[in-house]
């Protein structure tokens, strides 16, 4: 465990190193400190990915669009799946915006640690600040996305729902998820690659077991509880109430999404910790 | 003036061979060596407790501030390991280390550089995982791309750089952070001459400042200019701490191995070699007998033995040869000679001796250092060790020998006069 303290003497800093033992605590102070290194590794990630490839910003648009497009052919229209009282395509949109997010941001940390191992081996900054990045990234990518959100509840003359303000809450579940998943898997892909090709299967098995394609309603009554353990579930049922007034207002099921969500992200955070001492040594 | 900056305390540092140099692992191997002890597991078993090395073992030192101190040590003596300790890069196994200051650490210049980014950009982003602030940036931005050297393409993906540019670029970010203990490895074994002149120009500055300085090389002279004092490293331990012209001398004069060969075994490698593995370098002044001890007079030959693990485009293979002061005497690869170079533009996987022979009459008497390089020019540097292995010049039956002088310079040629009478 490394402690820094400052002292006041001419703002001079006693660094003490020495091995660590057990749990260490989480040192959020320097993660603080070190926000501005979280801010330019999101900076940096959106402006690689904008700069060298020809749509940039536009993939942000694309990917989600024709992932309705899809579903509103397949299940909206071949498979008849019910979707309420709104249109398909505008049902599935909802779904797929937090999904994106989650999906995203899940794929990216995961791969988070591995992918900037020659920081991890030549330099020291605290380690959660690349999954971190990683996450903020995403975000970028559904504010582009909710543009196209706007344009379609305009077209359906669909207005939005007071509880319209909820919608950050849904969305922070939803990163919150995704960030306490990603910091379990980040610090297992260092230490098992095989956790780099899981990902993917994780992320797809995930998706169908959230109520993107169809609606939670069509989920039978005592299969309810358990499905509402994954988080995403009531955020993506979130997102359909606050905006489309579809979907139940959510019921307390989703304080136990809630705590879950927040079980996973703080032992994720608890555990990233403990292995980060290792990383350097084994990226 | 005497207060202390750093204060080292029992720093050990254990590795599982297993697991290291820096190697992951995946499932199936965790699982299939947990059933069979086979492959790399028993080999690094054999060595040391059940596979485990330290690569710092005890030790104890104390810098003052203001002090600059030189670390030197043959490969895999546990430099790195002390460095990426120091900087919190990797914890420490047993022992403690104190530290007062801002440590600023030159592991490897660049890191975190995007090629896609622009230079202006990438000073930012370089600038920040440094753990500069940004106004810290935005007061030194000028600065900074004035000692690069880049002012025009500044605006220009570094991708466009060349290598030269791009070194300065990164240099020059480094070079502006300003913490009170600045610890740096082998940045200046990269670039060009001018380009290092300029490195070592700025890390006087820097120790003139009176800020510490921990530096670690490879490069004898450059341990000779800028520092007083100097730590030798062996196997982990620290064998001497000694003013540096002293500690150069007994570094050379004893640090390696005496038997005219240089071998690698899979632990000094460092996984960035890959798919190139080093395994012996040899000199020897007859046939295949080898000797620390080789005679002027005869031809010596010089024998690289290595594998390649998978082909790799426009290898060379060369050595380094170099006094015990640090001065090149030359640099030499196996694919010198452009015909060569054309029938090994690709170097195939397998296992290789590549030997040169250096005439009779070519070195003086003396010590020297051999190291070798294996690289593809402006593509990746796999393996580098100046320092592999010293082996002594008898000068017994040489030009001059009449005349029990020591000769200035490290050739001694036959020379063929003619004197003229006019």
């Amino acid at each position: 465990m490394i402690e820094s303290s400052a002292i006041t003497k001419q703002e001079e800093e006693i660094t003490l190193i020495k091995p660590s033992k057990g749990w260490g605590s989480l040192n959020l102070r320097e993660l603080w400190i070190y926000r501005e290194l979280v801010y330019f590794l999101t900076w940096r990630d959106l402006k690689v990915r904008y700069k060298q490839t020809a749509l940039g910003a536009g993939w942000a648009i694309l990917q989600p669009v024709l992932s309705m497009v899809v579903f509103s052919i397949f299940f909206g229209g071949l498979l008849n799946v019910d979707s309420g009282d709104v249109p398909y395509p505008i049902f599935s949109y909802a779904a797929i915006l937090p999904w994106g997010v989650f999906a995203k941001a899940l794929n990216d940390t995961g791969r988070s640690l591995v992918s900037n191992r020659a920081m991890l081996t030549k330099i020291y900054f605290p380690r959660m600040v690349i999954p971190l990045a990683s996450v903020f990234s995403s975000l970028a990518d559904f504010l582009i996305a909710f543009v196209v959100m706007l344009g379609l509840m305009y077209y359906y003359q669909i207005a939005p729902t007071s509880n319209i303000w909820t919608l950050p809450l849904f969305l922070l579940l939803a990163v919150i998820t995704a960030l306490g998943v990603g910091l379990w898997l980040s610090a297992m892909n260092v230490l098992y690659r095989d956790i780099g090709y899981m990902i993917p299967y994780i992320t797809q098995l995930w998706f169908y077991l959230t109520p993107i394609v169809y609606s939670a309603s069509e989920v039978p009554e005592e299969w309810q509880f358990f499905y509402a353990l994954n988080p995403m579930v009531g955020v993506v049922e979130g997102f359909r109430w606050a905006l489309l007034g579809t979907a139940d207002a959510p019921s307390p099921m989703i304080g136990v999404s809630a705590v879950i969500a927040l079980i996973v992200f703080i032992s994720g955070m608890f555990y990233f910790r403990r292995m980060e001492r290792t990383f350097a040594d084994m990226v | 003036m005497d207060e202390i900056a750093i204060r080292v305390e029992n720093l050990s540092k254990q590795y599982r061979i297993g697991l290291t140099p820096m190697r992951y692992r995946t499932l199936r191997e965790t699982i299939s060596e947990s059933f069979t002890r086979n492959g790399r597991a028993s080999r690094a078993a054999s060595k040391e407790e059940e596979g485990k090395i330290w690569a710092l073992r005890d030790i104890s030192f104390e810098v003052h501030k203001g002090q600059v101190l030189g670390i030197i040590g043959r490969n895999g003596a546990g430099k790195s390991t002390l460095l990426k300790i120091l900087s919190r890069i990797t914890e420490p196994t047993e022992g403690y280390a104190e530290i007062r200051g801002r440590v600023g650490s030159l592991l490897e210049v660049g890191t975190g550089f995007h090629p896609e980014l622009s230079g202006r950009e990438n000073i930012y982003l370089n600038g920040a995982i440094l753990g500069m602030k940004r106004e810290e940036i935005d007061q030194k931005f000028d600065e900074i791309v004035a000692f690069s050297e880049v002012e025009k393409f500044i605006d220009t993906p570094v991708k466009r750089f060349s290598s030269g540019m791009y070194l300065r670029l990164a240099f020059a970010v480094a070079a502006h952070l300003e913490p009170q203990i600045l610890v740096v490895d082998e940045v200046l074994a990269v670039g060009d001459a001018e380009f290092q002149r300029k490195c070592l120009g700025k890390m006087n500055d820097v120790a003139k400042e009176g800020r510490t300085v921990l530096f670690v090389s490879h490069n004898m002279s450059a341990i000779l200019r800028l520092t007083d004092e100097t730590i030798l490293l062996d196997e982990g331990r620290i064998v001497l701490r000694a003013p540096t012209p002293q500690a150069v001398d007994h570094y050379m004069a004893s640090g390696f191995s005496q038997s005219g060969e240089r071998t690698w075994s899979i632990d000094e490698i460092p996984s960035e070699s890959a798919p190139f593995r080093p395994i012996a370098l040899r000199v020897s002044d007859n046939d295949q007998r080898r000797y620390d001890r080789v005679r002027s007079t005869n031809p010596i030959t010089i024998e690289v033995e290595y594998a390649i693990d998978a082909p790799i485009k426009g290898l060379r293979v060369g050595v380094y040869m170099q006094t015990t002061r640090g001065e090149f005497v030359f640099t030499s690869f196996d694919t010198d000679n452009a015909q060569q170079f054309e029938n090994y533009s690709v170097r195939p996987e397998g296992h290789y001796i590549s030997r040169c022979t250096l005439p009779p009459d070519f070195l003086n008497e003396g010590q020297y250092v051999l190291g070798i390089n294996a690289s593809s020019y402006r593509v990746k540097r796999y393996f580098q060790d100046e320092n592999a292995l010293a082996f002594s010049v008898d000068g017994a039956g040489a030009p001059g020998k009449q005349w029990p002088e020591r000769r200035l310079g490290p050739v001694r040629p036959r020379l063929e006069w003619d004197i003229d009478v006019r």
